[in-house]
């Protein structure tokens, strides 16, 4: 599986490592405050403690207190200080600890940061990242697996982005954080702890850019953050029977890749959207939109959507029945190939 | 059962004095509250000539305004306004037809120069921008400069969790902050009594680990003594404070709103008799700070700039259909590239 997700276009200059993707994130952020003296690191438990996943782990000992601390905790004014900083020309990396907990910062997101750049006609650039671990999949409390996705992207002023393994997570960061825009970054946690054999990048793709992390002929399956792993599972397994499906890491939520999306559905005619947020008014109606704008005379059946459902988050043992399962998956790619 | 607020009666408080202030300084305060009060009664009939949609009137709020934005520097320090802040950006020296543009609704915001007047763009989500400044002065800190942050809220701001929030941040980061309520007893329909658990914004301040004070808002020199003391205190680094400058709305809320019907209007009479334009022109005269015709000059050319303003943003141009795609982003999307062609294409014509 390893050998499908890694990069046809790799570099082959810098070497091979194993790490999961929290590592590689840390990695990013280690790097970005190397080369920025105005980065900074901040948000609940990032400086002492690491994070709760770790993902800031060591990088205050290594940069100080006064690059990476730690904030009282209130969401809100984490998010209004980041814009306050930013007007000062730094370049503040603010980590919500879990997505649930970005609401309280909700007017913060989308009254200031999104629009400060636009409202003072871009007197007071935004470059701010917003560090959000996000999704489902881990059995979490309430509040601790949400996909917030379609909010932001229907934010304007805000690029959003997630990535779905440790490679694209440093270079995907490495570009958020470079933008002089500000970017949502949605890690999904279920993919953190798994390490696998990458080679770490700058980035090569312009912002808003898609991969192909499958190459397939029969349907493509388009999805981002943790679902797309989900997705290469269901391809394996399709590929059993002999059904070759293509699979489209979106990345970038916001801008949305609709040259890319068009690019692979042209090809293989059918297309199938996989998200964990509820469906109605979910980022796939947007993916099903452009799709059939884009490739409406090469679509031989509808786009198919496999996500969440419209109820709240669910508790542990009821995660499992609420996200797309690799068998919802391969019933959507069913009912595409025999419509 | 009302809590009781610690307002101050107008009764009792027939002037004002100033003279632990310099003459310089205190003329300067006139000048520019002077020049407030002519700009705001242009900017009403603006609005009653259908040129402005609304206007939120600064009048009685000059002293509050204008002291405590002159206790800065505008070299280095940078103000967080809200959307009642007028006097303070004239006396501030922002560029003022820009600035009332927003009252026009040429641009949410104002069209002056946010970055080089270093006073923020005007922002109506009361509370909003008061993390902002929070945020502004810990980088001037970390950066080791030695600016700070002035947040105008008002007593209805200091209902949201944003005032709390930012409050607290800057006592823990010990941010060179000054937080500056002007509690002119209304927050839109509803009185100090209803909005100020306890009865007083300055009061918190101990609960963040800062001092706060209360102020007569209408006495120039209280209000910029003690601003240029919080301002002082900042700059050497000894952390944030709270000023709560006890003022009175004496027009309504906006040009939209009608106060007959939550308000006694015989008690805004009262504040309308302690103007502090007056008291202020009456203790630079006991002072010998300045004498009839030095004030009857400044008046004459407060009026003048007043008018010159007031053209100025009657005249400005509307802004172009394309800057609804201009800064949306620093760098743009394809997507709203093609949007910004079908407003070329469809919208525009």
């Amino acid at each position: 599986m390893t050998e499908l997700i890694e990069r046809a276009d790799t570099a082959a200059d810098t070497p091979v490592v194993e790490l999961s993707m929290q590592q590689a994130i840390n990695r990013a952020l280690s790097d970005l405050l190397t080369e920025d003296p105005e980065v900074l690191v901040f948000g609940e438990d990032v400086g002492t403690l690491g994070g709760v996943f770790r993902v800031t782990e060591g990088l205050q000992k290594e940069f100080g207190d006064k690059r990476v601390f730690d904030t009282p905790l209130a969401e809100s004014a984490i998010m209004g200080m980041a814009v306050g900083l930013a007007m000062n020309g730094w370049r503040p990396v603010p980590e919500l600890q879990f997505d649930g907990f970005a609401y309280p910062a909700i007017d913060q997101i989308v009254n200031q940061v999104a629009r400060m750049n636009y409202r003072t006609r871009g007197a007071t650039p935004m470059p701010i990242t917003l560090r959000l671990p996000s999704f489902g999949g881990i059995q979490a409390p309430e509040h601790h697996g949400e996909s917030l996705e379609a909010l932001f992207a229907h934010t304007p002023g805000l690029k959003v982005v997630a990535p779905s393994d440790p490679a694209d997570a440093y270079s995907l960061l490495l570009q958020s954080v470079r933008s002089d825009d500000p970017v949502v970054y949605m890690e999904p946690k279920a993919r953190y702890w798994e390490r696998r054999p990458v080679q770490l990048r700058e980035p090569s793709d312009p912002i808003g850019t898609s991969r192909i992390v499958r190459p397939g002929r029969h349907a493509t399956l388009i999805a981002w953050g943790a679902m797309v792993h989900r997705c290469v599972q269901v391809a394996e397994l399709a590929a059993e029977d002999g059904v070759d499906l293509e699979v489209l890491d979106l990345r970038w939520l916001k801008p949305i890749d609709a040259a890319g999306l068009a690019a692979s559905v042209s090809r293989t005619r059918r297309a199938v959207v996989v998200h964990e947020a509820p469906l109605t008014a979910g980022l796939g109606a947007e993916v099903a939109t452009l799709v059939t704008e884009n490739c409406f005379r090469d679509l031989a059946a509808p786009v198919q959507r496999v996500t969440g459902f419209d109820v709240p988050y669910p508790a542990g043992p009821l995660e499992p029945q609420y996200l797309p399962t690799i068998d919802r998956v391969l019933l959507a790619v069913q009912r595409t190939l025999e419509y | 059962m009302r809590p009781v607020s610690p307002t101050h009666e107008p009764a009792g408080r027939e002037a004002i004095d100033v003279d632990h202030l310099s003459p310089d300084l205190t003329r300067a305060l006139y000048r520019d509250m002077r020049t407030a009060r002519d700009l705001d009664t242009e900017a009403i009939a603006l609005q009653r000539q259908g040129v402005f949609p609304a206007y939120v009137s600064v009048r009685g709020q000059e002293a509050a305004q204008v002291a405590s934005a002159s206790a800065l520097d505008p070299a280095r320090d940078f103000v967080f306004p809200t959307y009642r802040e007028m006097a303070s950006a004239l006396a501030y020296g922002v560029e003022m037809v820009g600035y009332m543009s927003t009252h026009r609704a040429l641009w949410h915001g104002g069209l002056h120069d946010v970055a080089a007047s270093r006073f923020g763009a005007v922002n109506a989500v009361v509370g909003g921008p008061v993390p902002h400044a929070v945020g502004w002065a810990v980088g001037e800190r970390l950066r080791g400069d030695d600016g700070v942050a002035l947040a105008y809220f008002g007593d209805g701001a200091s209902s949201e969790g944003d005032i709390h929030e930012a409050m607290n941040f800057a006592g823990v980061f010990g941010a060179p902050v000054v937080f500056f309520c002007q509690n002119n007893q209304w927050a839109l329909s509803v009185p100090n009594d209803r909005q100020i658990a306890g009865g007083s914004v300055s009061a918190r301040a101990g609960g963040y680990g800062m001092p706060g004070v209360l102020v007569d808002g209408n006495d120039a020199g209280a209000v910029h003594q003690a601003t240029a003391e919080a301002v002082a205190r900042a700059r050497r680094g000894e952390g944030p404070s709270v000023i709560e400058a006890l003022t009175y709305r004496v027009e309504p809320h906006s040009t939209s709103d009608d106060p007959g019907r939550y308000r006694d209007e015989s008690e805004t009479e009262r504040w309308r008799d302690r103007d502090p334009v007056t008291l202020l022109r009456e203790a630079l005269l006991a002072a010998g700070h300045a004498d009839e015709a030095h004030l009857a000059e400044v008046d004459a050319r407060a009026a003048k700039e007043a008018e010159r303003i007031r053209d100025g943003v009657a005249n400005a141009p509307e802004p172009d259909g394309s800057d609804l795609f201009t800064h949306v982003f620093r760098e743009t999307t394809e997507e709203l590239t093609r949007q910004r062609r079908t407003w070329q294409e469809e919208v525009e014509l």
